[in-house]
């Protein structure tokens, strides 16, 4: 059995060493490229979102490189991606590859199913190896997360901040050929050591921005134009609502109670969405909030084009912004891979932001005359 | 010898340039078309500035639009600014007071928010071209209307036919239809003028508080259809200033001027660019499955500027190297 799953941002790290140290044959897809966008919307329905063509993508990619079984969380919530792993299957079949899918659905689907799923996917022989392996995944989970928003902020608060992108892109490229998760936990040592040994200039005070939206949006870089790197560079820091860590902590860690965080957002976003929307509507109006009361400068909003629980919430994001006095900007992304206007669009933000601040400032100072 | 100061609007479908002296006066403007082909139109521009203005002295260059970074690039220039900032600014030196701008240019659409002289919010049209001047274009190329009288025949129906105007290529087919049927051709477009309005309002100016005054600015502000059908739909004047077609461009000048000004130098080529030859290479670059299309600009003989590649290698290969951010 050699396993592959979709990328969703870094979690392919953790993914890879977690199933490693059970003993499992990985084969996680070719980062996200050219290549994987145009196999992706050559077999996906046209009208389909993009994480789907993405999906598909990796998969065959990864099948080329010679993986057998897929594995994928499920959803029911009202969103395309409960449907994803069917349609998924079905559009590998009609291609001919013959490949078994894997998926966890979540647990109130039956219990039963899931636990068969997840001795079947990971191969588990004891329950002490599982948790095992568990906990290190988990804190892989955790360190790649705080890798990349370290990179984030040193980017905002770096004299070159280009130096981090190489010690990320030469992070990304080791991480392919380390094996195990003891050594791919070291080799995040040394990459946060190299990232804190990048100098900064303490005196800057960046604009802070917020990006909610979509999860695969928000969380995979080759879909949303690497918007962390190009606001980083913009000296913009730069928080992500949702997280591979904070979703974990909200769905595992603290199930069936959720995490502090997101129960959080429910409740603030309750005044303007009182219910469940799908995907992360709901969360994405909270997290607006969230950010606004943290003190942000301002917020971006992702979503794929034609993604049914953002677009309830970006109708609703304006009041927000009125609400709260927070500038919220929306970003639809699809196959296009021209750069300008998004480019455009988000230096006009951080211009604003920038104005914006600059006014407050020089109120408060007239104000104090 | 007197300072003058230059903005450059290099766009999808115009490349604009003005050139302001120090009262902030407009000298000489020039709208080119870009066809695509951006470093030999700002060659001609630059050619047609010493042929017309001789060889000025020009102490400030700021470049905007799409092709801004390639411009700033080539010609050295203080500031490399968005056109949003830019139309805001030169928006505010046209009427300090203003509240909206509506800009509509030849593939991109916008709305600028503006109170108390600051930009508060903007949205621009996302993935979708309807109702910017590419289309009206090609509208009026079909019918066989000059483009420049486009907004004058518009001006002579009284009774609009209904386009459906969400989708360009819809509303083109109905627009078709409605020829089939008979009606005449002033009616048509002045449907049509009135069908961008609604889909620029819906889409780009959905949830905006569109207060007066408002400046209409963008090369489709020349069509006095348009301004009709927004005057009519927002029930109150809309302004149009003098230069509208070039505000982008004016709008960096001033800038560049501001920065001049501050660091008491300007990082401007000179004129004489327009003698060196430039040649573009696209590199595909087979180092990973990216396959990243690197884009080298050569001065003569030397590399100006790489860019385009993701992970920064080709960036970073050449010392003083640009931000390209």
């Amino acid at each position: 059995m050699k396993i592959t799953f979709p990328h969703l941002g870094n979690v392919y790290i953790a993914g890879k060493a977690f199933l490693e140290e059970l003993g499992q044959e990985v084969i996680p897809p070719p980062r996200c490229s050219k290549r994987t966008l145009e196999l992706g919307t050559k077999y996906s329905p046209e009208t389909m979102c993009l994480p789907f063509k993405i999906n598909i993508g990796n998969y065959i990619e990864s099948i080329e490189k010679g993986a057998d079984t897929i594995l994928i969380t499920g959803s029911c919530g009202p969103c395309r991606f409960g449907y994803y792993s069917v349609l998924e299957q079905s559009i590998l079949d009609d291609l001919g590859y013959e490949v078994e899918f894997i998926v966890f659905d979540p647990i109130y689907e039956g219990v039963r199913e899931l636990k068969n799923n997840i001795s079947r996917a990971l191969n588990v022989k004891s329950y002490r190896k599982l948790i095992k392996a568990g906990d290190l995944g988990w804190k892989l989970i955790k360190k790649s997360d705080y890798l990349t928003q370290l990179a984030n902020e040193k980017r905002a608060y770096a004299f070159n901040s280009y130096l981090v992108d190489e010690i990320m892109e030469d992070y990304y490229k080791k991480v392919e050929i380390t094996v195990g998760g003891e050594p791919m936990l070291k080799l995040m040592d040394q990459v946060e050591d190299s990232l804190k040994a990048v100098k900064i200039d303490k005196n800057k005070n960046p604009i802070k921005v917020g990006i909610i939206g979509e999860i695969y949006t928000i969380i995979e870089p080759s879909v949303n134009l690497e918007i962390e790197r190009k606001l980083g560079h913009m000296g913009v820091l730069v928080e992500k609502s949702l997280t591979p860590t904070k979703w974990v902590e909200h769905h595992v860690s603290n199930f069936p109670f959720g995490s502090k965080e997101e129960n959080e957002k429910y409740k603030l976003a309750k005044p303007y969405i009182p219910t469940l929307v799908g995907g992360h509507g709901r969360e994405t109006v909270g997290s607006a909030i969230y950010y606004a009361k943290k003190g942000f400068d301002g917020v971006i909003q992702l979503l794929p084009l034609n993604c049914m629980p953002e677009i309830v919430a970006k109708s609703i994001l304006p009041t927000v912004q009125n609400d709260y006095n927070i500038p919220i900007m929306t970003l639809i992304v699809d196959e296009m891979t021209g750069e300008a206007g998004y480019m455009t669009r988000l230096e006009a933000f951080v211009d604003l932001l920038e104005r914006k601040r600059e006014e407050k400032q020089n109120g408060r100072f007239l104000h104090g005359c | 010898m007197a300072d003058f100061y230059m903005g450059v609007d290099v766009g999808s479908v115009s490349t604009n340039i003005v050139i302001l002296d120090e009262e902030d006066n407009i000298v000489w403007k020039k709208y080119l078309r870009t066809q695509g082909k951006p470093i030999d139109i700002l060659k001609e521009g630059l050619h047609d500035i010493r042929k017309e203005l001789g060889d000025i002295n020009i102490s400030g260059v700021g470049t905007t639009g799409s092709g801004r970074q390639l411009a700033g690039l080539i010609l050295g220039s203080d500031v490399v600014k968005n056109e949003i900032t830019c139309h805001a600014v030169s928006a505010l030196d046209f009427m300090p007071n203003i509240k909206t701008i509506i800009e509509i240019g030849g593939q991109d659409s916008k709305i600028i928010i503006i109170r108390d002289g600051i930009v508060v919010d903007f949205a621009m049209n996302t993935v979708c071209a309807a109702g910017t001047g590419s289309f009206l274009d090609r509208q009026a190329f079909r019918l066989g209307v000059p483009i420049e009288q486009f907004g004058k025949t518009a001006l002579r129906s009284d009774n609009p036919v209904r386009i459906a105007g969400r989708c360009a290529v819809f509303a083109e087919s109905d627009m078709i239809h409605k020829q089939q049927l008979g009606h005449n051709q002033e009616d048509i477009i002045w449907g049509l003028c009135q069908a961008l309005v609604r889909n620029y309002l819906n889409n780009v100016g959905k949830g905006k508080e569109i207060l007066g005054p408002i400046a209409f600015q963008g090369g489709v502000a020349a069509n006095e259809g348009i301004k009709r059908a927004f005057e009519e739909t927002l029930k109150q004047e809309v302004f149009i200033p003098e230069n509208f077609d070039v505000m982008g461009a004016v709008g960096v000048s001033l800038l560049a001027k501001a920065e001049a000004k501050r660091k008491k130098s300007t990082s401007f080529k000179g004129l004489n660019i327009s003698d060196i030859n430039y040649k573009v290479k696209g590199i595909e670059c087979n180092d990973c499955a990216n396959l990243c299309e690197i884009i080298e600009i050569q001065e003569d003989q030397n590399i100006l500027a790489r860019y385009g590649d993701k992970c920064g290698k080709w960036t970073n290969a050449i010392k003083d190297k640009t931000k390209l951010a």
